[in-house]
């Protein structure tokens, strides 16, 4: 483990993405004491109503007078957490259907994956409105759990094609001719070798997973305002898109740079796992 | 020891399903069929037949990697095929394997003194300080630089990585070891390295062998006794001098007669005799797959390739058994001449 980490940082992209997403989690933690204003706090109705960035509020105020950078900073704690841990509960979902499948074959496989194509068929964002439809007011763990439950049958799919080629190869029969039982085979023989996919997976369902929380609040399901998050900020901000485009902008942007960052990380922890790739 | 041998292996049968599905009919291949034998303790037995003739199925069904069908293999007295969970674990500990693909065997995610280290604390076999100690003097014992634990499968040699293979399967100090085509994947020159090897390791650990090789060349210097094998049924087994002076098998006398003589002067001579010379005049090549209904059930398998002259009729209608025609020689022919004359060892 302590070598798979000291790939990462020797490799320079890796860094890069370390660092930034280190800067956004230490930002969204403090984001109480780096915000120079009050999230929620309407300064100047009046006044300071859809300001362009300035000194004062270098990414802009919007329609109610907010600051904008506070809601931004502010709005990262949500995305970021809904984002990391939906992906959490998605990846650890698909990878265990996808192994059983996998591993169990027969009548098992069948099942599970007749199920996940019937949930695939269905469009994504359409099944989790009907759940948050149900609900009244989710809250933050109930978005995670049901935007983590709706998303990991794309991965399921992709660990058991995974596992589907990996068992058939040699070291595992060695494996099993050593008298190593299941769980060793899986943990140290199957595991290693098809964390590369699921590592893209979960990088790309960082992405996936800010926007479709996104959508869900520019639905006006998700997080409820005046609570900021990056997907509620692009929404207020698009109808203001010619006049304030500073809005829609700096939440936009940083969800760009967030997606960047995890990729360059899991690509290079990707690497790193791989002894070949050096 | 005592007169009861090592392994016993029983009329082992197992066969594949392939195609069906949705549309067509599943066809069922026999991969080993009704195969009976025994290896004594010590002893190293070869195993040849050429590829599909199920010799590396059957290698793996000995160790229980496949399901078999129907048949029985005992191991030092202990059922192997009906074992419980932890007498297969204690079984597993006493019979390995070294397989032919070296680089397909090993974990590539795995450091190779990982790989040898994994097998002795599966079993526990000694403490955490103890370990790396004991994979140093396994890699010395392979001949393998102690300096490449740390090393990755893919940046070492074929060779050193069939010692690792190797290196790993003695981790456990097994009393039997099934070589599934040990060198057929390493180069000539490194073949004979790897086969000196596994004879020494034989030596200084009384190891015994079921040695599978497509390749009767390589089994010649290891084995005691050969046994070959010819679509999933046994055809002949001899001790290995008897084999190669007198097969009486017409398949075995084919394979023979496919070893390249590395002579010219003796190959003249072979040719100068009327026997076949090297590969080019070896047997027809095998039919890609067995026609079913293309030959009666109960026909000899090896009759439309057989070059015995005296093949006929009953060979068509009558399966030959393995049968004793001497001293530790069995053959599954009709007309096979257990009087035959020694040739000159080829």
């Amino acid at each position: 483990m302590s070598r798979t980490l000291r790939l990462v940082w020797q490799d320079r992209r890796a860094r890069v993405g370390l660092a930034l997403v280190v800067l956004f989690a230490l930002l969204a933690a403090f984001a109480s004491v780096v915000a120079s204003h009050d999230p929620t706090a309407q300064l100047d109705l009046v006044g300071k109503q859809y300001q362009p960035p300035s000194l004062a509020h270098p990414f802009g105020t919007d329609f109610y007078s907010r600051d904008l950078l506070s809601r931004v900073l502010h709005g990262a704690r949500i995305s970021l957490s809904i984002a990391v841990l939906s992906v959490a509960v998605s990846i650890v979902l698909g990878t265990a259907v996808g192994l059983a499948a996998g591993l169990a074959g027969g009548l098992v496989d069948q099942v599970l994956m007749r199920g996940v194509d019937g949930a695939l068929a269905m469009p994504r964002l359409f099944l989790v409105l009907v759940v948050v439809a149900l609900w009244e007011d989710i809250g933050v763990v109930g978005l995670v759990l049901i935007l983590g439950l709706t998303s990991w049958f794309d991965t399921s799919r992709i660990v058991r094609a995974e596992v589907l080629s990996v068992k058939s190869r040699q070291f595992i029969a060695a494996a099993r001719a050593v008298g190593l039982g299941l769980r060793g085979i899986v943990g140290r023989h199957l595991l290693p070798n098809i964390a590369g996919p699921i590592i893209v997976m979960a990088t790309l369902g960082i992405g996936q997973m800010i926007l479709l929380e996104a959508g869900l609040s520019y639905l006006g399901v998700g997080v409820r305002p005046p609570t900021p998050s990056w997907g509620q900020i692009i929404a207020d901000g698009q109808q203001v898109l010619r006049t304030a485009p500073w809005v829609a902008l700096f939440p936009g942007l940083a969800i760009v740079v967030t997606v960047l960052a995890f990729s360059l990380l899991g690509d290079g922890v990707r690497r790193a796992l791989d002894p070949r790739s050096q | 020891m005592n007169g009861q041998p090592l392994l016993a292996v029983d009329r082992l049968s197992k066969t594949f399903r392939s195609g069906g599905g949705l549309f067509g009919r599943a066809r069922t291949i026999r991969a080993v069929h009704e195969v009976s034998f025994a290896i004594a303790r010590g002893e190293s037995l070869g195993l040849v037949g050429e590829s599909g003739s199920g010799k590396t199925t059957l290698g793996r069904l000995i160790l229980r990697l496949l399901t078999a069908n129907s048949g029985t293999v005992h191991f030092d007295g202990t059922d192997v095929l009906t074992a419980d969970r932890r007498t297969l674990r204690a079984l597993r500990r006493r019979m390995q394997i070294v397989f032919q693909d070296s680089a397909g065997s090993l974990n590539p995610r795995m450091t190779i003194g990982s790989a040898v280290r994994e097998p002795m604390t599966v079993h526990r076999l000694a403490r955490r300080s103890e370990l790396d100690t004991r994979v140093r003097t396994l890699f010395g014992e392979v001949g393998l630089d102690p300096i490449l634990v740390d090393r990755y499968p893919h940046e070492l040699s074929g060779g050193q990585r069939q010692r690792v293979g190797i290196a790993r399967a003695l981790s456990v100090e097994p009393k039997f070891v099934v070589l599934d085509e040990p060198v057929s994947a390493l180069d000539v020159s490194v073949q004979a390295q790897v086969l000196n090897l596994l004879a020494d390791l034989r030596e200084r650990r009384s190891l015994t062998y079921l040695f599978i090789a497509h390749d009767l060349a390589v089994v010649r210097h290891l084995a005691d006794r050969v046994a070959v094998m010819y679509f999933g049924k046994l055809v002949e087994i001899a001790p290995t001098p008897r084999l190669f002076a007198a097969p009486t098998h017409p398949y075995t006398t084919t394979l023979l007669a496919a070893i390249p003589v590395p002579d010219p002067r003796r190959a003249r001579q072979r040719s100068m005799a009327g026997e076949p010379v090297g590969r080019s005049a070896g047997p027809d090549p095998a039919p890609a797959e067995p026609q079913p209904g293309s030959q009666p059930a109960d026909a000899c398998p090896f009759y439309p390739r057989c070059p015995h002259p005296a093949k006929d009729e009953r060979c068509r209608r009558e399966v030959p058994l393995l049968r004793e025609i001497g001293v530790g020689r069995l053959v599954a022919c009709h007309y096979a001449d257990p009087s035959a004359p020694d040739r000159p060892p080829a």
